[in-house]
């Protein structure tokens, strides 16, 4: 086990470190979505990675190669990819929201309105 | 030949039903084909669960890729139960939902919610039916984010920070899954869980595969809101619009307890996970203290929507619970209250619709006498009420019987008498809603209303009365239970 062959996994794990930190010390919903997306980028290289091969090509069956990387890593990160972009849509779009409803997109003061103003929005739905 | 495409064909049918809404653009329209495909969901899932009852297994390929190199289809006993549970809660919740919708969602956007509503089930759906981890993965997000926005069309602008911070914990969930499945990836080259399951034994280096056993339990745990991560639900739950939490708190947490099982039994194999790791003892710790926590902070709620949230926490304290114990019967414990709180809640959250959609909201100060004006909601939500806590001739009662047979069989009697003592704090909740809806006069707002409209109380009624049967004749549910049980620890001998 040296550092030097698990060069990719070391990377892996700090991306992954880094990401989860911001999207757990951030109170800006926008630095959080930023963390997060940083966290799934990680598992992208957690799984390419070790699908490829020093010196292998692309598995097209040919007589001068011998060694081929694994496409499979490739396809599932692809739609790990599409999931990501699709999360990460979804929450900049909640994130307007939620800025137009409360005119803040730090955490502590969205929490601070709802704290002095829930009984008042309580009362008007009744 | 049709019969031959069933399990994928109760996916494919709300998954193309979601486009063909929004192209429609009419919530009558899209109201009309959810309505259809869920119920075509629950008659494929029964005949499934027919077909599989002998103990024999389907095996689908997905467009004729066989298995392991294909996406499979598996139908056993296990996950027919649970596909009949979801569809079977789905269809009552879309007959119910067409007069909630129309009062709690904006008139231009509820074809939006019926095209969500069906995604949510497809993806339900496909993760109970699917035997590939990487596939489990993607169905488990089509469901998660089309339930963020679910969430986020509740009326109080706190839904859409509900949604948010669910949003947040829920990708976490799901990475933590994918880090699983990659590690398992790496360590057998395969996706597919049956061929998984048979490759991991002959895995030497155990450390990865007891990391993915982690990041799996972490994640998953992270969906099914297990105690202390369950910071998500109750806001979710409580600012949603009401035929969405009926839906949500009826499914979504069960199926990821369907996905702890799958991993757990199928993929790792029992030994690995209990005597490898301290499961059990962590898994027993931490639902003791969700039934003992949850239920308390439940008692102090102003808001009803809120305080059932907090106690559908403790219910599934009770059915992580009955996994703990590694024993036949706590499994069998387990997905009977899976089965049985299902029920519940689901009844509850639609009868808590109702006052919402007469009364505007459900807190406790308003809701003074309102079994005067809505005598049939609020006796049913008293019935509910009584299962939670585990009266006899309820199904909750049924759930606590096995899973104090399952503490005694373990030799722990303090488990029981926890059992019971946590029992105990759901009078205290189901109280105050006693008091406040038959022991107060009933204010001005309150005396003009009138009971719920026929179409949302007749499903929740159905529900309600299934509460009172399924806890008087036990035969199918224990029976099917015990069977998914047992057909569950025989796949890892």
């Amino acid at each position: 086990m040296n550092t030097a062959a698990h060069f990719s996994y070391w990377i892996t794990i700090f991306v992954a470190i880094a990401g989860l930190y911001i999207v757990i010390a951030r109170g800006n919903l926008m630095k959080k979505l930023v963390g997060l997306a940083i966290f799934q980028t990680s598992v992208y290289l957690l799984y390419i990675a070790p699908g490829k091969l020093i010196g292998g090509t692309a598995p097209i069956v040919a007589e001068q190669f011998r060694i081929y990387s694994n496409p499979l890593p490739h396809v599932l990160i692809l739609t790990a990819i599409v999931v990501g972009v699709a999360t990460l849509a979804l929450g900049l779009a909640l994130v307007v929201r939620i800025r137009e409803a409360y005119g803040s997109i730090e955490e502590d003061e969205i929490l601070e309105q709802d704290e002095t103003h829930s009984t008042d929005i309580t009362s008007k739905q009744a | 030949m049709i019969a031959s495409h069933l399990p994928v064909l109760q996916v494919i049918l709300p998954l193309i039903a979601a486009p063909v809404m929004v192209l429609a653009r009419r919530g009558a329209i899209a109201w009309l084909l959810a309505l259809i495909v869920s119920w075509a969901g629950l008659f494929i899932s029964v005949a499934l669960l027919a077909r599989v009852a002998d103990g024999s297994v389907i095996s689908y390929a997905i467009g004729n890729w066989p298995p392991p190199w294909g996406i499979e289809y598996r139908i056993d006993r296990v996950n027919a139960f649970l596909l009949t549970l979801v569809s079977l809660i789905a269809a009552v919740v879309v007959v119910y939902s067409r007069l909630s919708v129309a009062a709690e969602v904006p008139r231009e956007q509820q074809y939006l919610f019926y095209a969500l509503y069906s995604l949510c089930l497809a993806g339900l759906l496909g993760i109970t039916s699917t035997g590939d981890a990487f596939n489990l993965f993607v169905f488990l997000e089509i469901s998660s984010l089309s339930s963020y926005v679910l969430i986020a069309l509740g009326r109080d602008r706190r839904a859409l920070v509900a949604a948010y911070q669910y949003l947040i914990m829920g990708t976490i969930g799901a990475t933590f899954i994918v880090i699983g499945v990659g590690l398992l990836y790496l360590m057998t080259g395969t996706l597919n869980m049956a061929d998984m399951a048979v490759r991991l034994r002959g895995v030497s280096e155990v450390r990865p595969v007891l990391a993915a056993l982690a990041f799996l339990t972490v994640g998953i745990c992270l969906k099914l809101a297990l105690f202390p991560l369950h910071l998500w639900l109750p806001n979710a739950y409580a600012y949603a619009p009401s035929a969405v939490t009926a839906l949500l708190a009826a499914t979504a947490t069960k199926v990821s307890v369907y996905v702890l099982l799958r991993f757990y039994y199928s993929v790792f194999g029992e030994s690995v996970v209990f005597s490898a790791l301290p499961m059990g003892q962590v898994l027993l710790v931490l639902s003791l203290a969700a039934a003992f926590v949850a239920s308390t902070v439940a008692i102090f709620q102003h808001d009803l929507k809120r305080m059932f949230a907090y106690s559908s926490v403790a219910q599934i304290g009770y059915i992580t619970l009955g996994l703990s114990f590694d024993s036949a019967t706590g499994l069998t414990a387990g997905i009977v209250h899976l089965f049985n709180h299902a029920l519940t809640k689901g009844a509850l959250f639609m009868l808590l619709g109702g006052i919402a959609l007469r009364l505007g909201g459900v807190r406790f100060e308003h809701i003074g006498g309102i079994a005067r004006v809505m005598p049939l909601t609020s006796f049913g939500i008293v019935l509910g009420g009584l299962s939670l806590i585990g009266v006899p001739a309820t199904v909750g009662f049924i759930s606590k019987w096995n899973l104090i047979l399952a503490a005694l069989e373990s030799g722990a009697w303090w488990i029981a008498f926890a059992i019971v003592l946590s029992s105990l704090l759901a009078v205290v909740y189901v109280w105050r809603f006693v008091e406040a809806a038959y022991f107060r006069e009933p204010g001005a707002a309150v005396a003009k209303i009138k009971e719920a409209p026929l179409e949302m109380l007749i499903p929740a009624w159905l529900m309600i009365a299934a509460c009172i049967y399924f806890g008087l004749d036990t035969t199918l549910t224990v029976g099917s239970a015990a069977q998914a049980a047992a057909t569950l620890l025989q796949g890892t001998r």
